[in-house]
């Protein structure tokens, strides 16, 4: 009954992938490996459409996968199986938290875990920063700093960062209406090269 | 409205505007949840992103389910779960079953190349904010700095840097309080 094992093999992945979407790959590569039901090279085009899709990346993966293994019914499977384990986990944890929440020493852990978390946060965002907006690869080559911004990218990027915090009139706007602009921008100045 | 309803729809509309993983959830939720509609404060997002990175799964359904449960207990949890998968699904059904080589057309790349610049802007606005109420001291600066440096320059796990940080937490309190 391959609905039932899809929801079991993603509940295995919900349940041991710490750390978000990204942490699902070498299980589906596994996956992949141990029962055919789609090729590593479905797999490669698999995590590319799950970049370029909105959504979770982990979500986007065992849809694909369930859909590619077993269709419609196969997505909604993989994907069931993958979010179980996440909900009874945190369910739990949650409850825990509320009991001690005013606890002197849960505040004290957080104290510390707040900033990381912030930071965490930044570093991911200097990944996208550093494929999106910067050259690296091509800098290292030249050594010209001209070479280091995208200038295209870096223009957009400041317009963006002054409508988002620095104009009144659309500091407020939902962050939509700047992914949305900066699609149109993407396909009228050829982003991709 | 049905407050199911609306916890179902508002993370339906997180999870269809999100794209790049679970970071780049952020901008959305302080948005949603945190200024349109009270759920859930600052602190709180900073303490499930840090509660996300150590629990299994993947980060947005674990703070989906977090808000929904502190809002509407265990049927909370579970509207807001479906709420943030259910746009994926439907997307990757209709290209995996409809576009071939989807992410070979060049409107697609464009676009995308195009969102991801955005993607970066909004993810250093949502840094700024939660900077603000995260790093409030010379300890927590540190915290952070050594926290994405090492993040950035190593491999380490982030469940480490996340337990470490809450060690550190604790016992800077305690010195502070002799």
């Amino acid at each position: 009954m391959i609905y039932l094992r899809l929801f079991l093999e993603f509940f295995k992945i919900g349940l041991f992938a710490v750390g978000g979407g990204l942490a699902t790959l070498p299980f589906l590569s596994d996956l992949s490996d141990k029962t055919g039901w789609f090729t590593q090279a479905q797999l490669a085009d698999m995590i590319a459409i799950s970049e370029s899709t909105p959504g979770p990346i982990g979500v986007n993966s065992a849809t694909y996968v369930g859909f590619t293994s077993a269709g419609p019914l196969g997505s909604l499977c993989a994907t069931l199986g993958l979010i179980t384990p996440s909900v009874i986990i945190i369910l739990i944890v949650a409850r825990i938290l509320k009991a001690f929440k005013e606890n002197q020493t849960v505040k004290a852990v957080f104290y510390g875990l707040r900033p990381a978390s912030t930071g965490l946060i930044a570093a991911a965002g200097w990944t996208v920063i550093s494929i999106s907006i910067l050259n690296l690869a091509l800098f290292k080559e030249t050594g010209n700093v001209l070479d280091l911004f995208s200038i295209k990218a870096l223009v957009l990027a400041v317009i963006i960062y002054l409508l988002s915090n620095n104009i009144k009139q659309t500091k407020k706007l939902h962050p939509v209406y700047f992914l949305a602009l900066a699609a149109l921008a993407g396909i009228f100045f050829n982003f991709a090269g | 409205m049905n407050s199911y309803l609306d916890l179902f729809l508002t993370f339906a509309r997180i999870g269809g505007l999100t794209f790049g993983g679970g970071y780049a959830m952020l901008p959305m939720l302080q948005k949603e949840v945190v200024e349109k509609r009270n759920w859930a404060t600052e602190e709180e997002l900073m303490d499930y992103y840090a509660i996300g990175q150590c629990t299994p799964g993947v980060i947005a359904v674990n703070t989906a389910t977090f808000i929904g449960y502190k809002n509407k207990g265990i049927p909370g949890a579970i509207f807001a779960t479906l709420g943030v998968v259910s746009p994926s699904l439907c997307i990757i059904i209709i290209i995996a079953a409809f576009i071939r080589n989807f992410t070979d057309l060049a409107i697609v790349k464009n676009a995308f190349a195009g969102i991801r610049v955005a993607v970066c802007v909004l993810i250093i606005n949502a840094v700024k904010k939660l900077y603000k109420s995260s790093v409030i001291d010379k300890l927590t600066l540190a915290i952070f700095i050594a926290v994405a440096l090492i993040s950035i320059l190593t491999d380490i796990s982030p469940i480490i840097l996340v337990l470490g940080a809450g060690i550190v937490g604790y016992l800077g309190k305690k010195v502070q309080k002799q």
